[in-house]
């Protein structure tokens, strides 16, 4: 009798003790169970910026499809965003509400530099990864003081080096004016330029700003003209790149003109600006525009086509934000898929830092996704492209490792 | 000298602009002695609502006239349900009025009409009719616009019984009731025609800057610089105060202090001016009894 | 209710305020510090609007130069944190002296526009490369918080640094609001008042209208620079994009929502303009601020004196 009774208490106590670790003893860090996995970020979807809200409402519609297609490895993506109107305080206070109430697994592709750096120091000191920061600043990219941040796209600086390169291989005696965004976008364009012409830096002999508040940037536009350049380029956002394309028109001015990968849009940007005045223009692209007829039967494109239809029926297919959302949500997808059922933090930073020759349907034939543990930029190449007034058409070599 | 005479003209160009918004901003202050804040947005939602009807099919100048029609009944809407109610209530509850006003059109233009910018049509040539090396067909048809749209502000204020009863109105609202005004119905027409004016303001301006929810967001501090420069109370003033505001903002901005403080340079313009006119260049000071 | 009595009610009060951080989360902590540095703010904007008459629409300027002479005094100069909030306070009291000058000349209207212009003009002023090795240009600067000087444990949670940074606003707040209840309920107070509401009774009687407008508008400005001093430590982190024109609306928003000329009414403006909008991002995705618009709107109408309107409207009736 007593040794049944001993027998049964021993195999209570086992039992408890089981059941306290969990019947299933997958790694789960906060968010992540069986059933679903916590994600989150915030975009400005008020306020002066709002424009780039679109890059939050894409993921949120591409998650919505994981969703509808059975999740990944069998969980669901509950994706939570947040407006932070672009303001860092509120970017902080939103981030704290999602690692600290809502236990947030990770925060991915957070919008804009300020509110980034808002929140840089907190998330590395709650070891919560901020994945694919959508910015190209150049500063994310520092595993060794901030191991949980990590970059995304192609950052301005590489791209103002590649518009250096190519001024320098075409017309190495040219006079570069250059209109900026005044914030740290504008200036890491102007940097990478500057640092790509090297030696040969006073080729740029006229550089403006302007700010979101100015009604028009044709004072800028004169004022660059006068200065005899023959190279002009665009580091301006979407609508002031498509008043300065016009304005250029309109003075009778025609010089060689490049345009950085924001404001590359044939619909968004080179339309409003008027078709006839943007043939010539050169960009440097890592992705395909669907707005460019060279790739209307490209599948990856027609996938997203067929679902921009479904899951975001009334939004304008011209807006390139879309696209890039849709694409830092595909590497979100790949990152868990990788991860299994190790959904720690700690495997998610590593499974994002060890991809290895990812090709997102979506980005160009020569261009890549690559991190590892010292390179924290997935997506460097690039190449430069011609628009002959229907497409952007690719030519030269892939720049960028 | 070519460069410095297109910056002056680019400036002329501008300053239509705000001068375009600053006459609604006058004949609402004519008309009620508020500024209304929430003139920027209303006036971007009417170039929307346009911009919908071309989209639609609908032939410029027929969606010109409609959105006209269309903006004068809903400021008049606007002025009979939102602000009838505060009325007699302190200046700063008004402005909370127009503040939340101005929060709403925004965002719902937003969320109707996304962020990405548009193009909105011009119904003027692309060459110049004249001085065409230095201004476009719709520069010139949108200054000549602001101008009409100026002498008719102008006229019917100074001309028609009506406007004498809406000046009196604003001014005191008791006596004008004593003579049979109706005061309340007098608001109410300048919020329509203010919000007219408005919209007829955006059409103007949608094809240079392009539409977005956002257009008029730094327009409408130049356009109550203009409008406070000429004088609040003067439709000439608001015309004469952009046209110096645009041309002395590219100046300035060109050839003394660079773009990147342009936006400061307008607020130090404005409080200078202000310190030696309170009450604008044309303004004519109130002097109130003890 | 006996003095006495009052006065118990307002220790108990005191102390609850004390021990709320300790029953919080961290991150609630984090966003009740918020509020004490709106309710700071507005109680300065107060100062100048409610009691002074003057419109301001660019306070946010007095709360970024407050912000940024913190920031760069820890930063450039390693001070003590502090050490810097008095001195954000004198620097906003200069600034705002200096502006009370052109202000005197203007009324109404034209102040606000005047002072619109200045909160517009704020971010591209602090953007300006000639002084961008001080305040960091677009990138901003990052601080540390404060560390607490001590260790302690309450009802299980400890004095972490949301919680010490607490304690510290709390000291200052409440000390701000002692001393604006004594400047207002007193000859100050009724001076200024005086001069809003009859300024030419008011000369007629002495007061020195130029000193008295210039020395509200100075503290105003200070009271609103301090609270910016300590929103750069709360946060840790300020660049231009922290003080966007909304943010001087937000506060003239705060001002009229605790109720004009109301020193108390300035906390209910706070966690209006704190967590109103967080409120409506909940009740609409697609179109949050339509609700904060609709709520302004339903504020003007239903509590034009703000929300110390509507409790002496019932102190009111419960005594008739």
């Amino acid at each position: 009798m007593k040794k049944s009774n001993h027998i049964k208490s021993l195999f209570a106590v086992v039992a408890l003790t089981s059941a306290s670790f969990g019947l299933n003893a997958q790694p789960y860090d906060p968010g992540a169970t069986d059933k679903e996995i916590k994600i989150g970020n915030t975009n400005p979807y008020s306020g002066a910026f709002s424009a780039y809200g679109s890059y939050g409402k894409a993921q949120a519609a591409y998650f919505k499809k994981i969703n509808d297609d059975g999740g990944i490895n069998g969980r669901k993506i509950n994706f939570i965003s947040m407006d932070d109107g672009f303001a860092p305080p509120k970017t902080l206070e939103n981030a704290r509400k999602l690692v600290e109430q809502e236990k947030v697994l990770f925060f991915f592709a957070t919008l804009g530099t300020a509110p980034n750096t808002a929140i840089h120091k907190y998330m590395n000191q709650k070891k919560v990864p901020q994945l694919f920061v959508q910015t190209g600043a150049s500063k994310w990219g520092d595993p060794k003081n901030y191991p949980w941040t990590m970059g995304w796209q192609p950052n301005y600086i590489s791209e103002g080096k590649v518009f250096a390169q190519a001024i320098l291989d075409n017309q190495p005696k040219g006079k570069i004016a250059l209109l900026y965004q005044n914030d740290d976008s504008g200036k890491d364009l102007l940097i990478g330029l500057e640092q790509g012409l090297g030696a040969k830096k006073d080729m740029l002999v006229a550089r403006e700003t302007y700010e979101g508040t100015d009604p028009t940037v044709d004072s800028q536009i004169v004022k660059l003209k006068a200065s005899g350049a023959d190279i002009f380029i665009h580091g301006s956002g979407p609508k002031f790149a498509a008043q300065s394309m016009k304005k250029i028109a309109e003075l009778g001015w025609k010089p060689t003109q490049y345009v950085w990968q924001v404001s590359s849009s044939i619909g968004a940007v080179l339309t409003p600006a008027g078709i006839e005045n943007t043939v010539g223009l050169i960009t440097s692209a890592f992705s395909k525009d669907p707005s460019d007829p060279q790739w209307k039967t490209d599948k990856a494109i027609l996938e997203y086509e067929a679902w921009f239809k479904k899951y975001l029926p009334g939004a304008d297919p011209t807006d390139s934000f879309y696209i890039q959302g849709y694409m830092n949500a595909q590497t979100v997808e790949y990152v868990l898929k990788q991860a299994g059922n190790n959904l720690t933090r700690e495997n998610i930073m590593k499974q994002a830092a060890s991809i290895n020759d990812f090709r997102l349907p979506l980005l160009l034939p020569g261009v890549n996704v690559q991190t590892s543990a010292t390179d924290f930029y997935p997506i460097e190449r690039m190449q430069l492209a011609r628009f002959d007034g229907k497409a952007w058409v690719l030519f030269g070599k892939t720049y960028g490792d | 000298m070519d460069s410095f005479l297109l910056q002056v003209t680019a400036g002329l160009a501008n300053g239509g602009i705000y001068a375009a918004v600053g006459l609604a901003l006058v004949m609402i202050h004519q008309a009620t002695h508020h500024i209304n804040f929430a003139q920027g947005e209303m006036a971007t939602f009417s170039t929307f609502i346009a911009w919908a009807m071309i989209q639609a099919g609908v032939p410029y100048w027929l969606a010109f006239v409609a959105t006209m029609v269309v903006s004068f009944v809903a400021g008049l809407l606007i002025q009979r349900i939102f602000l009838k109610p505060v009325e007699k209530a302190p200046i700063l509850t008004n402005v909370i009025v127009f503040v939340g006003l101005l929060v709403i059109f925004n965002a719902f233009a937003g969320w109707i009409f996304e962020h990405t910018i548009k193009s909105f049509p011009s119904p003027f040539p692309v060459e110049g009719m004249f001085l065409a090396q230095y201004f476009s067909g719709h520069q010139i048809g949108s200054i000549s616009v602001t101008l009409v749209v100026l002498l008719s502000v102008f006229c019917f204020f100074r001309f028609t019984p009506l406007g004498l009863a809406m000046r009196a109105a604003a001014f005191n609202p008791e006596s004008a009731r004593l003579v049979g005004i109706r005061v309340s119905w007098m608001l109410a027409l300048g919020w329509g025609m203010a919000a007219l004016i408005g919209a007829v303001a955006g059409m103007m301006i949608a094809p240079i800057v392009f539409l977005d929810p956002n257009m008029m967001a730094g327009i409408l501090l130049y356009g109550f610089a203009a409008a406070l420069l000429g004088g609040i109370d003067n439709p000439w003033g608001a015309v004469v105060g952009g046209v110096i505001l645009g041309v002395l903002e590219n100046i300035l901005g060109a050839y003394v202090i660079g773009s990147d403080l342009k936006l400061t340079m307008a607020l130090v313009l404005i409080v200078t001016i202000l310190i030696f006119r309170p009450y604008g260049l044309f303004g004519k000071p109130i002097f109130s009894r003890v | 209710m006996s003095a006495i009595f009052k006065k118990i009610i307002l220790a108990v009060a005191v102390l609850a305020a004390v021990l709320l951080p300790f029953v919080l989360e961290d991150f609630r902590v984090f966003q009740l510090n918020l509020v004490l540095i709106y309710a700071i703010a507005i109680l300065g904007l107060n100062i100048l609007t409610g009691y002074g008459g003057q419109i301001s629409l660019g306070h946010g300027a007095f709360y970024a130069v407050g912000a940024y002479t913190s920031a760069i005094l820890i930063s450039q100069v390693g001070m003590s944190a502090y050490l810097t909030i008095p001195i954000a306070a004198v620097v906003c009291l200069v600034m705002g002296v200096l502006m009370g000058f052109p202000a005197l000349r203007l009324a109404g209207h034209y102040l606000a526009l005047a002072t619109f212009a200045l909160a517009i003009a704020t971010p591209q002023l602090l953007k300006y490369k000639g002084i961008e090795h001080w305040t960091g240009g677009v990138q901003g600067i990052i601080l540390d918080k404060p560390t607490p000087p001590f260790v302690l444990t309450l009802f299980g949670n400890e004095l972490s640094e949301d919680r010490w940074l607490y304690l510290v606003i709390l000291a200052i707040a409440l000390g701000l609001f002692w001393l604006a209840h004594n400047l207002l309920s007193g000859r100050v107070g009724r001076a200024i008042v005086a001069i809003r509401d009859q300024p030419t009774a008011a000369a007629a009687l002495g007061i020195n209208l130029t000193f008295v407008k210039t020395a509200t508008f100075g503290l105003s400005a200070a009271y609103t620079g301090i609270a910016g001093a300590l929103s750069a430590l709360a946060v840790a982190y300020i660049a231009p994009d922290s003080f966007p024109s909304f943010l001087s609306i937000s506060l003239l928003v705060g001002v009229v929502v605790g109720g004009l000329g109301s020193i108390s009414g300035a906390i209910f403006g706070a966690l209006f303009i704190q967590f109103v909008p967080n409120i409506a991002d909940e009740m609409s995705k697609s179109a949050p601020w339509a609700v904060y618009g609709g709520m302004l709107l339903a504020l003007a109408y239903v509590a034009p004196d703000g929300v110390m309107g509507i409790l002496q409207k019932l102190k009111k009736r419960r005594q008739s």
